[in-house]
């Protein structure tokens, strides 16, 4: 058994749930989804018993691409990641409606497809293929089924397409130069390959445009916040849970390995960008009426300085990066969450007209506290983990950075208890908010689990990834 | 046996936590109380258990769990260590705890959310444990942050009042402040010692290879500092302190006084060979430690809120404990904590009666005449106030002698500083004794007619703390301090030097004592012979307006921190956004050429789009699969 049979379940899914018609798709879709994270368990079941689950392949003999598919401790943790979260967001929508279902949920599924296969491709074409296919049905959510008015939203949303796409494209120039030079996609064959530190520049260059776009580093990133406000509570979540991860890992993946000169090179100056960003989104966050944007920025402080934990090169870096990429996929799908559940009863984004809540919904206002001290990095928490991980390894590169990016921790509590108490707190709403249903409760109490468990036994995860970071340092100190 | 007991210890309240959660709205409100408050008993027990054993075996119990964070070059457990420092600390946090939850049994009755309540002091009881029981930095930060979490909960537990809730989220936000040098000082720590381990930190420096004049060290231990300085409500960070005391009073004494604003206190002190090694950071914590001794103590002179006049008066006794630590003096400030905790829990739970009693009111310009009606609580906050104001034979007195003492052997400016705070002290302390229980009643008459004595679940705790302030000094006397030889084992150097209790001594006692009489009598002249009341708000002027309005510090923090910050904010988004927003737009249009393609895409059909890619790509993988 190998991934492939994982991917095969996802497009089967994707045809399934579009076949089975408006009613029955959410369902359907849902099965699917489970199954594969089900599937997934189970693969990474083997490959800790140490059997091999990647697959290799040839595909087209000219230009020579594999469907090769590398399937490490890093690449099945990022799965683990995709299909978990497609599912808590599956269930999460369950009280939606949406009109032409059976094409959304496929969407969806078709998307999880399309992102485990970018974590898992290891050749750069394919590779290629399955990161531009990921965007097909995001672009395709937002628009048709996404919220504000329909001109603003395809404005924004063609202009976040085009935007990654383009980025993309230098991408695409850089695996052809790659490809003149070794004669093959394949990863393990460009990792080995010997470039000069000018030729790795440019690579490094173009990988950086298409990944700082995706991510998104400041100043790619201005087409993040209008995007996440638009697009629906399921494309949100699945943009900023998982999509945007796509990005960070790719450096760590492609980028890293095959361009380490320019990397090292630029070691403070990459942490740097990390670090402005958690500042500049942090600060934009302060001041933000609309609770999906401020959830947007603080999103992008937080990848920031994850993007900073990567650009560390060093092990503790990297292991933390990983950790505060999954950790945040749940807090930031937690968090979005939420703010579908107040769009729900509300229906509104923007804060002022929120207050008052907790009085009503005590349930509701303990998942969100813990989610708003997740996001926080309060200890206990998964998200601790990789921050306090991600922040010793900048200590070690530059104190300066170190402190910088720790300001995150005093940042994040005045932006996120702020929206908390405009949120929350005050004198009782007079629109009265019901507590969260069952299934809201169930899609909540998986994630906050998931972030106290592993908050408290992070070690599943720490050791998943670590080995196969490991090797990629190696590659990158080669 | 010991593993079980110390788990007992940490997670009974926990569990107590856990039960109010999920149960106490169902239940009476004496059983969410009594649970609460038991789950806090059974902790107290099992730190007696650990106390008893301690003395006897003179062996520190060491305890690891769970793995919990690994990094290249550490790793951290979930660890115990229960030794001198730990049980202490732990004594008088589950001790006094207890007695708080016991009072707010009967405190907070009419408050409908009271079973949140004490979920919410479990909490903090769990993890004030957590803090003061763990076996390295980490877990001490679990706790740390714990509490900070706790007590931002508390503050801002009457959440309908905004107020309250700016009050709980700047708490938070300050003390993250000093958690962000804390983080950096641990960062520090662990790559110079490859550990966060306590033991292994003080074996590694014991061993000798350790290069100890090493610049990190200093920068190490300033940074844990600023930390101290944010929990501890020390300058500059000590100005959401006064407004915690939003909180209900309970939490005011238990956190906002007695236990976890000791805890920078306590990290030093457990760090003690650390610092011990870095005397120019100790200088500056004494000098820092002496004027917000000072300048807390001063403020405290004007205010007319009974709680604030605590609050004011935590920050400065807090500053005199950092004091002693700065003076190399440990043992002095864990004396000085201990007493405090006594007096000064008291004299919150008892200006909570007071509060109960005025039906809300906490302006001392309302009261007045308060003794005959509530003698219980008047008489136990008068010995706690004779204590604070360092009178022998009560508790403060021995703890605040012994630091002037010690100022006065160091540093002849800091021993001047010291003692004019500590007779600023019993001046307004006795301002509050006598605009609250002397001369006649200010209130109204519906206040008056229905003024009471406190129920005994509220007298009690009360009495107990009255006699704890009366003779907590007998734990460490002059020349003969058991206090001293048990903590002796925690400090690596001999840092306890032996007054010998000359000439010298004696007249300084008489001088410190002769300083509290004149404080005392001043305020006496002020507020009884010439029965002052203070001024309306608006009438205030002068310096006592500038004290009044505590300096102007926040004021100040708003103009040069937050007002920028949010403009900052204002300008990233008008100017920045847009600007960066433009310019990617007028690359749109050699971007859109290239992204022609793109744009096609929305004009097809989704689902066949979709459907007819999806098929090709099924078809590859089927083949694949079969083909294996």
């Amino acid at each position: 058994m190998n991934v492939t049979s994982l991917l095969l379940l996802l497009l089967i899914g994707t045809i399934v749930t579009f076949l089975s018609g408006d009613k029955l798709a959410a369902r359907v879709a849902l099965f699917f989804s489970l199954a594969a994270f089900g599937l997934t368990l189970l693969l990474t079941n083997t490959f800790l018993n140490s059997s091999n689950v990647g697959f290799t392949q040839l595909w087209i003999e000219n230009p020579t691409v594999y469907l090769a598919f590398k399937a490490d401790g890093l690449a099945l943790a990022m799965v683990l990641l995709t299909t978990s979260l497609t599912t808590v967001i599956l269930f999460s929508s369950f009280e939606n409606q949406y009109k032409n279902a059976k094409s959304f949920y496929a969407l969806v599924l078709f998307m999880s497809f399309a992102m485990a296969g970018t974590f898992l491709a290891a050749d750069g074409l394919l590779y290629y293929i399955f990161w531009e296919l990921a965007l097909i049905p995001i672009y395709f959510i937002a628009l048709v089924w996404g919220n504000d008015d329909a001109d603003a939203r395809r404005k924004a949303v063609v202009k976040f397409f085009i935007y990654t796409l383009s980025g993309s494209l230098f991408m695409l120039i850089g695996f052809g130069y790659l490809y003149q030079k070794a004669g093959s996609f394949q990863l393990e064959t460009l990792y080995n390959l010997k470039l000069t530190s000018q030729e790795q520049l440019w690579i490094f260059l173009g990988f950086f445009m298409a990944y700082a776009i995706k991510i998104p580093l400041i100043p790619f990133h201005t087409w993040q916040a209008s995007v996440y406000q638009k697009a629906p509570a399921v494309g949100t979540m699945l943009l900023s849970g998982i999509m945007l991860k796509m990005g960070l890992y790719s450096i760590i993946r492609w980028q890293l390995p095959i361009a380490p000169i320019t990397a090292k090179a630029n070691l403070i100056l990459l942490t740097s960008v990390g670090v402005a960003g958690v500042i500049y989104g942090s600060i934009l966050a302060l001041r933000q009426k609309n609770l999906k944007k401020l959830l947007a920025y603080s999103s992008l402080a937080h990848v920031g300085l994850i993007a900073a934990g990567i650009y560390t090169l060093k092990i503790d870096g990297l292991s933390g990066a990983v950790s505060q990429m999954i950790a945040h996929g749940f807090v930031i799908v937690g968090l979005f969450f939420v703010a579908e559940i107040i769009e729900r009863r509300y229906n509104t984004q923007t804060i002022s007209e929120m207050g008052g809540i907790r009085v009503q919904a005590p349930k509701f206002t303990s998942f969100f506290l813990i989610l708003v001290l997740a996001s926080v990095a309060l200890p206990g928490t998964f998200n601790f983990v990789g921050e306090f991980t991600v922040l010793y390894s900048l200590a070690q590169v530059n104190i300066l950075v170190a402190v910088l990016g720790g300001t995150t921790i005093i940042f994040g509590a005045y932006y996120m208890l702020k929206m908390f108490q405009n949120v929350m707190l005050g004198e009782t709403n007079k629109t009265i908010f019901k507590d969260i249903s069952t299934s809201e409760t169930i899609s909540l109490l998986v994630i906050v689990g998931f972030l106290l468990f592993f908050g408290l036994y992070p070690k599943p995860i720490v050791d998943l990834v670590y080995p196969s970071l490991v090797e990629i340092i190696k590659f990158i100190n080669k | 046996m010991e593993q079980n007991v110390a788990l007992l210890l940490v997670i009974s309240p926990f569990l107590g936590f856990l039960f109010n959660v999920f149960f106490g709205k169902n239940l009476s409100k004496n059983v969410s109380g009594f649970i609460g408050t038991t789950t806090v008993i059974i902790s107290f027990i099992a730190s007696i258990y650990f106390f008893l054993n301690i003395n006897n075996t003179k062996h520190a119990t060491e305890i690891q769990l769970l793995d919990w964070i690994q990094v290249s070059n550490f790793k951290v457990s979930f660890g115990f260590l229960l030794d001198q420092l730990s049980i202490l600390w732990l004594l008088f946090v589950t001790g006094i705890g207890s007695l708080i939850h016991l009072y707010s049994i009967s405190y907070m009755h009419d408050d409908e959310n009271l079973h949140k309540f004490f979920a919410y002091l479990n909490l903090f009881v769990f993890f004030m444990i957590t803090l003061v029981v763990g076996s390295n930095l980490l877990v001490m930060f679990i706790g740390w942050e714990g509490v900070g979490l706790c007590s931002y909960l508390l503050i801002g537990f009457w959440h309908q009042n905004q107020e309250y809730n700016d009050a709980a989220k700047k708490a938070f936000i300050m003390n993250r402040i000093g958690d962000l040098g804390l983080l950096i000082g641990l960062f520090i720590i662990a790559s110079l010692f490859n550990t966060l381990d306590y033991g292994l930190i003080k074996n590694e420096l014991l061993a000798g290879d350790f290069n100890t004049h090493s610049l990190w060290l200093i920068v190490a231990t300033s940074c844990l500092f600023i930390g101290a300085c944010g929990k501890s409500a020390q300058i500059p960070l000590y100005t959401w302190l006064p407004d915690a005391m939003a909180g209900p009073t309970p939490v005011s004494a238990l956190i906002h006084a007695a236990t976890m604003v000791t805890a920078g206190i306590f990290m030093i002190t457990r760090l003690n060979f650390l610092f011990e090694l870095t005397p120019q950071v100790l200088n500056i914590i004494a000098i820092i430690g002496a004027v917000t001794a000072l300048a807390a103590a001063s403020i405290g002179l004007v205010q007319n809120d009974i709680k604030k006049v605590l609050a004011y008066s935590t920050v400065s006794q807090l500053g005199l404990m950092f004091l002693a630590i700065g003076l190399g003096a440990y043992n002095i400030a864990v004396f000085h904590v201990i007493t405090h905790a006594f007096f000064k829990a008291c004299l919150f739970l008892g200006s909570g009666s007071v509060i109960h009693a005025m039906g809300g009111e906490q302006d001392m310009r309302k009261m007045g005449n308060l003794r005959k009606s509530m003698p219980i609580t008047f008489i136990t906050m008068l010995v706690a106030t004779l204590a604070i104001s360092g009178i022998p034979p009560f508790a403060g007195f021995f703890s605040k002698d012994e630091i002037l003492i010690t100022a006065f052997h160091h540093n002849i400016p800091l021993f001047v500083i010291a003692s004019l705070a500590s007779i600023m002290t019993a001046f307004y302390m006795f301002r509050l004794m006598y605009l609250t229980f002397y001369k006649d009643f200010r209130g109204t008459e519906h206040q008056k007619n229905h003024l009471h004595e406190s129920p005994t679940l509220i007298t009690f705790p009360l009495i107990v703390l009255g006699i704890l302030s009366l003779i907590g000094g007998l734990i460490s006397l002059p020349g003969n301090s058991w206090l001293n030889d048990y903590l002796a084992p925690i400090f690596t150097k001999s840092v306890i030097e032996e007054h010998h209790f000359g000439t010298t001594e004696y007249i300084l006692m008489t001088v410190a004592v002769v300083g509290g009489l004149i404080g005392i009598i001043m305020a006496y002249s002020k507020y009884i012979k010439q029965s002052y009341v203070p001024l309306p708000d608006e009438q205030i002027s002068g310096f006592a307006k500038v004290l009044y309005n505590k300096f102007y510090v926040d004021e100040f923090y708003m103009a040069i921190i937050v007002k920028p910050i949010n403009q900052l904010s204002r300008f990233f988004r008008n100017k920045i956004e847009t600007a960066i927003s433009s310019l990617v737009s007028g690359l749109g249009t050699i971007t859109k050429s290239l992204g022609t393609a793109g744009q096609e895409v929305q004009n097809g059909s989704v689902g066949l789009y979709l459907f007819s890619f999806v098929i090709g790509v099924v078809g590859i993988l089927i083949y694949l699969f079969l083909a294996q």
